[in-house]
């Protein structure tokens, strides 16, 4: 059986590993977090010059270096365990993904070799205020700038709420949808240029200080209409499969924040004692910890089984049965991940006691990252939502 | 990384799939989802015929060696044929301790006259073999077993003195391992030694132990100068034998289950459309959480089997304790699912319907094998590095 990395796909975990835990310390993490971009642009050139992993999934004919989701997923988990703080995750995990699936041949060579070539930051903006109706409906009715044909393209209004790095990416693609459709009907999708005239773009300071949100507002934004991505209206089902890979990608950054939240909690009970022993020897804490590897495992599992079929539907020579668990997939790994990772965070919290509560301890920061990455693209409860519709309903997951 | 079997492979699947459509017919059809946990009291002797089939196809002990009679099947062989066996609702194998146990113990550890005397019988179903571990004051704490095993210096053969308690399948065994101590001053673990003995003897007593489901699967077990057979390895080497042993339990065998855990999801799942339960959104969660867990179970077992085990590790010291809460946990949904109608048994006076079985059941799956704290003790010392537990005494 072969569900186990290569040679190669070590070798890169071993690059990424080593790579962020020199240049993502907690210390580098808090001086990230207050600066203005939230982020080290020092730290993004060097990300993309020396190691390149902005440029796995392009294609070798973009610039990029051609490599699979599994490869991807490897590098985000390294990430998601030094909290880094980058625009790695929406540029890649969320916008490059879109394009993939949904640019043309043409968008994709204006688009993609910028992106390789780390000159281009990109994010998914496609939420407006209903997302956060009942607590988070992360599906198409989350989707309502408007969108109007005019002469040569398309003028676009709506406010977009809660966008990762909103503020900062160079390019944003957007979903909207046309006056008086609803549900799937009627989406479109745009890949948009950030200083577009029409676009204000406002920080919206957050809890997890580790990603950065914002609000962006559109109005009467001129596109051109060769910035369309996919077709006119009948864009929901391609864009569903886009958001599918952002929910694997976050899903595998998140297993990296529970793994880390876990070894942090081992070792800070083995260090401290109480009643003349370390408290790693109290039966209790054991088997906390015992419950937390559990429940990393089997999200590890399911992350590269996410992976694995996110690199078929990426695949122009994908296996297309295994593509087609795409939406199964990552609702299962989002609903495990998302589970763990703040059961993780939150029983680490617990077993450093006073001291967990301090800003000085970093296991706060991953405890805040825990439940933001919960919430976006939808909690454990939505995903399993998801999966009870397909298995009972028949409804198929999108 | 790979989620799909090699075309050889699929080919092993096709083969093993159309023998059992062909032959789960005729005297055995009604066999067809029968014999599984919590109902191992059905159709004994038409099993034990089934077993005897199965090995005439050549489809018993297919990972063991050639030379000993298997197949030497790979692993992903053995995968497949246990998902084809339970997908076909083959009957609950009765050969199953013999086959992913003693068997396997046997050949890693016999002497070649015992490999020959004790093997062909597993591998023609004709031998059936129960697990003599367990005693009244040897649970959790397997070591502290009192059970004894003094040489006779003339023969040279071991007389097998004590009780066993909860032995599976002892009532319907030819054959019983037994884990005894050879040295009387010995303490824990040492001076333990690893027996083969016949049950068909004056000395062994099988007393059934009725258990909550109203049925006796397990029963006590009372050794009175019963003579072992053979004894495997040396004495002293009982206890490397006996964890060597508990390895196998922990390894392929538990995977053909998962697709019978697919049955029992299936069944539920049916029940809960039947009376609306389905349309329930707490009821959902917990369906939709079963089906999540049971299909990642699938890619743990996958990557606790990949040929790389410098990663699987963790993978397979979680491996019981995640199948055996998930499948206690779908138990209590099964009853969640059916509300009161749960509670009406399929016939008096104590006939359960299949998920009030499962129900049941599933309870022993946390205990047997090592209970889920023993599980988290292990996982917590050999996965994390934490403490061991300070004994007592
Ligand atoms: C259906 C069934 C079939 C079985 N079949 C067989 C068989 O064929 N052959 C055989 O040899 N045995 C068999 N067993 C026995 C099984 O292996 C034991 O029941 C099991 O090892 C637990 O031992 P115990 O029952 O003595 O419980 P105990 O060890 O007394 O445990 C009682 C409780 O204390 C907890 N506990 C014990 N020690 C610790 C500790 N150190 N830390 C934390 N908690 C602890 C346990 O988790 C449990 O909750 C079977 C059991 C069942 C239920």
């Amino acid at each position: 059986m072969e569900f186990s990395y290569t040679d190669e796909q070590r070798m890169i975990r071993e690059t990424a590993e080593a790579f962020f835990l020199d240049v993502s310390s907690p210390q580098a993490v808090r001086q990230a977090m207050g600066q203005a971009r939230s982020y080290d642009p020092e730290l993004w050139q060097r990300l993309c010059n020396e190691l390149g992993f902005q440029a796995m999934i392009i294609p070798e004919s973009c610039g990029g270096l051609g490599l699979g989701f599994v490869e991807l997923a490897i590098v985000l988990e390294q990430m998601g365990r030094r909290l880094t703080c980058s625009p790695f995750f929406a540029t890649v995990g969320l916008a490059t993904n879109a394009l993939l699936l949904m640019a043309s041949e043409e968008q994709q060579q204006r688009l993609l070799p910028a992106i390789a070539a780390g000159e281009l930051t990109a994010t998914l903006a496609w939420t407006g205020e209903e997302v956060g109706r009942a607590g988070g409906r992360w599906d198409e009715s989350a989707v309502s700038v408007k969108v109007a044909p005019c002469q040569g393209g398309y003028t676009l209004s709506g406010r977009l709420r809660y966008v990762i790095d909103g503020d900062t990416a160079d390019l944003l693609v957007v979903a909207a949808r046309a006056a008086g459709s609803e549900g799937r009907d009627g989406v479109s999708v745009f890949a948009i240029p950030a200083e577009t005239p029409g676009i204000s773009r406002t920080w919206t300071p957050t809890l997890d200080q580790t990603r950065r949100l914002a609000d962006i507002q559109l109005d009467k934004v001129f596109v051109e209409a060769d910035q369309l991505l996919g077709k006119e209206g009948e864009a929901w089902s391609e864009f569903s499969k886009a958001l599918a890979l952002g929910k694997c990608a976050l899903a595998a950054e998140q297993l990296g924040v529970a793994r880390q939240a876990l070894d942090l909690a081992v070792d800070y009970t083995l260090e401290r004692e109480q009643f003349g022993r370390a408290i790693a020897s109290y039966q209790s804490i054991k088997h906390k910890a015992a419950d937390m590897l559990l429940k990393t495992e089997v999200a590890c599992s399911a992350v590269y089984y996410a992976a694995c079929v996110a690199s078929e539907v990426l695949s122009k020579e994908g296996d297309a049965a295994i593509a087609s668990e795409l939406h199964e997939a990552a609702a299962m790994a989002k609903a495990q991940c998302s589970d763990t990772v703040f059961f993780n965070a939150g029983t680490a919290l617990q077993l450093f006691g006073g001291v967990g509560f301090t800003s000085e301890y970093d296991i706060q920061l991953y405890f805040k990252r825990a439940k933001a990455s919960e919430h976006y693209l939808g909690n454990g409860a939505w995903q399993r939502e998801q999966i009870a519709s397909l298995l009972i309903d028949g409804g198929g997951l999108s | 990384m790979k989620l799909t079997f090699s075309n050889e492979d699929e080919r092993f699947r096709e083969e093993i799939a159309s023998w059992l459509e062909s032959n789960l017919s005729g005297e055995f059809a009604h066999l067809r989802f029968r014999g599984g946990p919590g109902d191992e009291h059905a159709f004994p002797e038409d099993r034990k015929r089934w077993e005897q089939h199965l090995a005439a196809g050549g489809w018993t002990c297919i990972g063991w060696p050639e030379s000993a009679g298997g197949r030497g099947a790979s692993i992903e062989q053995q995968v497949i044929f246990a998902e084809e066996y339970a997908r076909a609702g083959a009957p609950g194998r009765v050969g199953h301790i013999g086959e992913g146990l003693a068997g396997p113990t046997i050949v890693e550890f016999g002497t070649q006259e015992q490999k020959d005397k004790y093997l062909p019988g597993i591998r023609n179903g004709t031998d059936l073999w129960c697990q003599g571990y367990s005693e009244p004051s040897a649970g959790s704490d397997l070591a502290n077993i009192r059970t004894r095993a003094v040489r006779d210096e003339a023969s040279g053969r071991w007389a097998i003195t004590g009780q066993k308690v909860w032995t599976s399948l002892a009532h319907e065994s030819d054959w019983c391992f037994v884990l005894a101590r050879t040295n009387p001053e010995s303490r824990a673990h040492h001076g333990l030694g690893f027996f083969l003995v016949n049950m068909h003897q004056p000395g062994v007593t099988v007393q059934p132990i009725e258990q909550m489901t109203g049925t006796s699967e397990f029963n006590e077990v009372f050794f009175d100068e019963a003579l072992a057979e053979d004894i495997v390895g040396e004495p002293g080497d009982g206890w490397r034998i006996a964890m060597t042993l508990l390895g196998f339990e922990r390894g392929v065998s538990t995977l053909g289950q998962q697709m019978q855990f697919q049955n029992e999801l299936n069944d539920i799942v049916k029940a809960a459309r039947a009376n609306g339960a389905a349309w329930e959104p707490t009821i959902r969660q917990r369906i939709a959480e079963a089906h999540i867990g049971l299909r990642l179970m699938r890619y743990n077992a996958m990557r606790m089997l990949s040929a790389d085990s410098q990663e699987s590790g963790a993978s397979s010291l979680v491996y019981k304790l995640h199948w055996s809460s998930w499948h206690r946990n779908l138990g209590a949904l099964a009853m969640d699912v059916l509300g009161p109608e749960a509670e009406l048994l399929a016939h008096p006076p104590y006939e359960l319907t299949r998920l009030q079985a499962l129900y049941l059941f599933s309870r022993a799956d946390t205990i047997y094998g090592g209970t889920n704290q023993i599980q988290r003790n292990i996982i917590a010392e050999r996965g994390l590095g934490m403490p061991k537990e300070t004994k007592g005494r």
